[in-house]
């Protein structure tokens, strides 16, 4: 009873009692968070993953700003409804250039998270503009200010360093083509090779939202056509011990 | 203060606690939830025996009853596609125009197509399959590419205009006007013939002058008298249906830009049975051939 006759000291000094209970709460963490940063089955290793191309990147920018994760998922969960609905479930990899990642917790609007090749760049240009003029269904507000929008990708690759810091794979040389990666793959006329080599050869080049220029409606319908479509699930096993 | 012992006779000990003369009584939990709170115990121990649970070095724990969120997923769906197996094997060997025609094989395709429909199809097509400007309407017997079986099925194995198959159904149409093949004036002649073709044309006397027109640019893809070509997918102009709009402006704006229609493979996400059971239900809408 010696110990926890000393219970006393804690329950009447309030700095002590924040101290051990600051300790109480970081073993709790520990416990939880530690295992998932050496876990070797954490995030297993699939074949396709690569960081997103400058557009692609402002297309997730402008996701994010306007708040799409407030009413669209990213994760299509292992259930069967899921799967037969969007497709094969999300893998952790899937995510992993992903800062934040765009899971979100409400469904309003369907996952988007194997959205891509799923629709024509003509559909989400309509969508975007009037979603009820092609889903006469829908709640989702209408976004056709995105393609009034011209963005230039000046400040693209300023992004793309800062995800470098934190760990995606972007080399110098793509930070310093950024710019004009970022052009290239909106305009299926121009020299868009350096950016086939240095993103892949599967890379959309197309004019998304089919008008002159680059808008944000370009960037974020590019985004859309690529999110879920770099795994190749045709040659990939899940391991169902996960 | 006054520091008078509030306890009576028969209360229970003390726990010793004492704040400023206040005391707490030492009662004992009751018993119903003392053993509520060690079958929890109990329960929590087993079932991270028998559940994946603690972190070790490599991996985490299985679990006694191997469970796994993944196993499960991938029995369930195995289980409908047993249950389906046969029947689907039996759509998937049969010839596409005997479908229909075998009542129990045909209204399975209906049914499953539908649903197939509503999953992948309805957001273009619309829930009902009456399309929308630009998504053609599948209710109609206007097809662009054909509306037998054969021609559905190939449509949605492999698309239109996409980039995934190399088979998709393909054809351009030239921007007559951004890539300055005709003249502006020319235009308004051609789009006056071809309002002509199926009613009121907006300026009638430029309808003569549009038919030259139509004769030398047009009727090659869309045929001379303009009910155009299924193998290239060119419109019927001849008739009062129209995908991107039959009004003057709409038609200067296809004439002067194109249209350039896309439509995905399906043939990489849904399965030949799958795509046979949308085909079949697209088939019986009312258009079919």
């Amino acid at each position: 009873m010696s110990i926890l006759d000393k219970h006393k000291i804690l329950e009447t000094n309030a700095t002590l009692l924040l101290i051990f209970s600051f300790l109480v709460v970081t073993i709790g963490g520990l416990v939880q968070i530690a295992p998932l940063f050496y876990l070797e089955n954490t995030i297993e290793k699939v074949e396709g993953m690569r960081p997103y191309t400058p557009l692609e990147m402002a297309g997730r920018e402008v996701y994010i700003r306007e708040g799409c994760y407030v009413c669209h998922s990213q994760m299509i969960r292992p259930m069967r409804d899921e799967v037969e609905r969007y497709g094969h479930y999300s893998l952790a990899a899937e995510s992993m250039y992903d800062r934040p990642f765009q899971w979100g917790s409400k469904r309003t609007g369907p996952d988007l998270a194997r959205v891509g090749g799923r629709y024509s760049d003509e559909w989400h240009a309509d969508h975007l503009r009037d979603p009820q003029s092609v889903v006469p269904e829908s709640v989702m507000p209408k976004y056709g200010f995105l393609e009034e929008k011209k963005i230039d990708g000046k400040y693209i690759g300023d992004v793309m360093a800062t995800n470098a810091l934190l760990g995606t794979p972007y080399t110098d040389e793509m930070i310093e083509a950024a710019q004009a990666d970022f052009r290239a793959q909106a305009d299926p006329d121009s020299d868009y090779d350096g950016l086939l080599e240095r993103y892949g050869e599967d890379i959309n080049v197309r004019n998304f939202d089919g008008q002159p220029g680059v808008s944000e409606a370009d960037a974020l319908i590019a985004y859309l056509q690529m999110l879920g479509t770099l795994v190749d699930f045709s040659t990939f096993t899940p391991d169902a011990s996960r | 203060m006054s520091k008078k012992s509030q306890k009576f006779e028969g209360d229970p000990n003390t726990t010793g606690h004492e704040w400023d003369g206040i005391e707490e009584f030492d009662n004992p939990m009751p018993r119903w939830w003392l053993w509520t709170f060690y079958a929890t115990i109990i329960w929590g121990v087993l079932y991270t025996v028998a559940y994946p649970a603690w972190p070790l070095i490599n991996g985490a724990t299985a679990g006694v009853l191997g469970w796994s969120t993944r196993g499960d997923v991938a029995a369930e769906i195995t289980a409908v596609e047993e249950a389906n197996a046969p029947i689907n094997a039996k759509l998937e060997a049969a010839e596409l125009t005997a479908i229909a025609e075998d009542p129990e094989l045909g209204s399975y395709a209906v049914s499953a197509g539908s649903a197939v429909f509503k999953t992948w199809c309805a957001q273009c097509h619309g829930s009902g399959a009456a399309g929308a400007k630009g998504y053609p309407n599948l209710l109609d017997d206007d097809w662009l590419w054909g509306g037998s079986m054969e021609d559905i099925h190939a449509t949605i194995t492999h698309g239109i205009r996409n980039e995934d198959s190399d088979e998709a159904r393909y054809s351009e149409m030239p921007a007559f006007g951004r890539d300055e093949l005709l003249e502006k004036e020319e235009i308004s002649q051609v789009v006056n013939y071809v309002m002509s073709l199926s009613g009121e044309p907006q300026d009638a006397s430029k309808v003569e002058a549009g038919s030259v027109v139509f004769a030398d640019n047009c009727a090659s893809c869309h045929m001379e008298d303009g009910t155009g070509d299924r193998a290239q997918g060119a419109p019927n102009l001849a008739d009062a249906i129209w995908l991107y709009g039959g009004d003057y402006g709409s038609l200067t704006e296809t004439v002067s830009n194109s249209r350039y229609g896309v439509m995905p493979a399906w043939n990489t996400r849904l399965t030949e049975a799958e795509i046979r059971a949308v085909s079949s239900y697209v088939h019986q809408l009312g258009g079919g051939e």
